[in-house]
């Protein structure tokens, strides 16, 4: 399929002095045995991002196009993408500054997709829950906290966003579905860091595993991937250490294993 | 893993017919978006597998010393060979590679210089780049 959009007509994403991209887009949908491109042409302004220029298409040109997001300001995670081979957030990825006259765009990998750009998380979130992830969630609100007068309490903020990119970008993941991932293994080492009252040993315990903490390669790029600098790469080397110190201990008698 | 194991919570095709575009192996070798880390685990594995095959001619190798003089000198002259000589310097650059990365990984794996891990990386193969030139040109004049 190939189609061009008129910039006269777009006022979202578009502008009249644009400069024209061919955009690559990953097509698929349930049911379908395999995956192909469609092009599209769009005129794209300097401020124009990949989302911008993605909604455009869906609302001028291919209303099937299938894309997940929605806070625009890489906050809510929703529209990780692979752009051009590389795991990006497509909402503060302008368009120009890739650089290319084309411009490919996919889902993320190594998750389950559901139509087009839009891949299931549930897995994801399912790989989080299990390292106890939901024991900081629960305590977000600081018991201990005094707050100024006309603020009900402090809200505590967690860096991941939980967009999937370090999944997609994990050359580990890419052939173990097996491996807990680097996502769920930097909430781990946060849990573990800051059990908050809870016993760390827990969740140390799960990723203390052949397919956790250890699985891991140092390869670096989720790091490199994640778009909030939570440095999954790096926790997972924590945890390790932790992992490796509290067996040393153990073998030497200083502490029960 | 355990019976605790988070893993199983994530099947490669799920009830719902859900399939993964997940980049498997060949995604391995495919350097488009990779950063130097990505580099590192995609020669890491390849060099690893070069030694591997390596260890096993060099054994076959050394079997041709159970067969008698004639074998051995046969063998000693066809690695004399310019061709065979090549082969060497590659040798010398996977295990140079291999292990000076393994240094990096063993290290990051404990926890230390993890934030300096890239500048570790380049470090060590600038060291392996110096070595490689100094053997590559002792192999290929001295023999």
């Amino acid at each position: 399929m190939n189609a061009e959009l008129d910039p006269a007509s777009d006022t979202h994403a578009t502008a009249d002095t644009g400069v024209p991209i061919r955009f690559r887009v990953y097509r698929r949908k349930a049911g379908d045995r395999g995956g192909h491109f469609d092009e599209f042409t769009i005129e794209v302004a300097p401020d124009t991002t990949v989302l911008d220029a993605l909604v455009a298409i869906r609302t001028r040109l291919d209303p099937t196009l299938v894309l997940r997001h929605s806070c625009f300001h890489a906050s809510c995670g929703t529209c990780g993408l692979r752009v051009n081979d590389a795991e990006v957030m497509g909402c503060v990825t302008k368009v120009l500054e890739l650089g290319t006259s084309t411009v490919k765009v996919e889902p993320i990998a190594n998750e389950a997709l559901v139509s087009d750009l839009a891949t299931d998380m549930v897995d994801f979130y399912a790989r989080l829950a299990a390292i106890g992830r939901p024991l900081i969630r629960d305590s977000e609100w600081l018991a201990d906290s005094i707050e100024p007068a006309g603020i009900e309490s402090y809200n505590r903020f967690e860096s991941c966003i939980e967009c999937g990119l370090c999944i997609s970008a994990c050359p580990v993941v890419a052939t173990d579905s097996r491996y807990l991932g680097p996502a769920a293994l930097a909430a781990a080492e946060r849990a573990v860091a800051e059990p908050r009252g809870l016993d760390p040993n827990f969740v140390l315990d799960l990723a203390d595993d052949p397919q956790a903490a250890w699985r891991c390669h140092a390869a670096f790029e989720c790091t490199e991937a994640c778009p909030s600098a939570v440095d999954p790469a790096g926790a997972i080397m924590a945890l390790r250490r932790r992992a490796a110190s509290r067996r040393l201990r153990s073998l030497f008698g200083w502490r029960k294993p | 893993m355990s019976e605790q194991s988070v893993g199983r919570t994530a099947p490669e095709r799920r009830a719902d017919g859900a399939s993964t575009r997940r980049r498997g192996i060949v995604g391995w070798g495919d350097p488009r978006g990779r950063r130097l880390g990505g580099f590192a685990f995609i020669l890491n594995r390849l060099t690893g597998l070069g030694v591997l095959l390596y260890l096993s001619f060099h054994l076959v190798v050394l079997s041709l010393l159970a067969r008698g003089p004639s074998a051995w000198d046969g063998f000693v002259s066809l690695a004399g060979s310019p061709l065979f000589l090549c082969f060497d310097v590659v040798l010398i650059f996977g295990l140079l590679f291999h292990g000076l990365n393994g240094i990096r990984v063993t290290l990051v794996g404990f926890g230390l210089v993890v934030d300096r891990q890239r500048a570790m990386l380049v470090a060590l193969m600038v060291i392996g780049a110096i070595v490689l030139l100094i053997a590559s040109v002792h192999i290929l004049t001295v023999g």
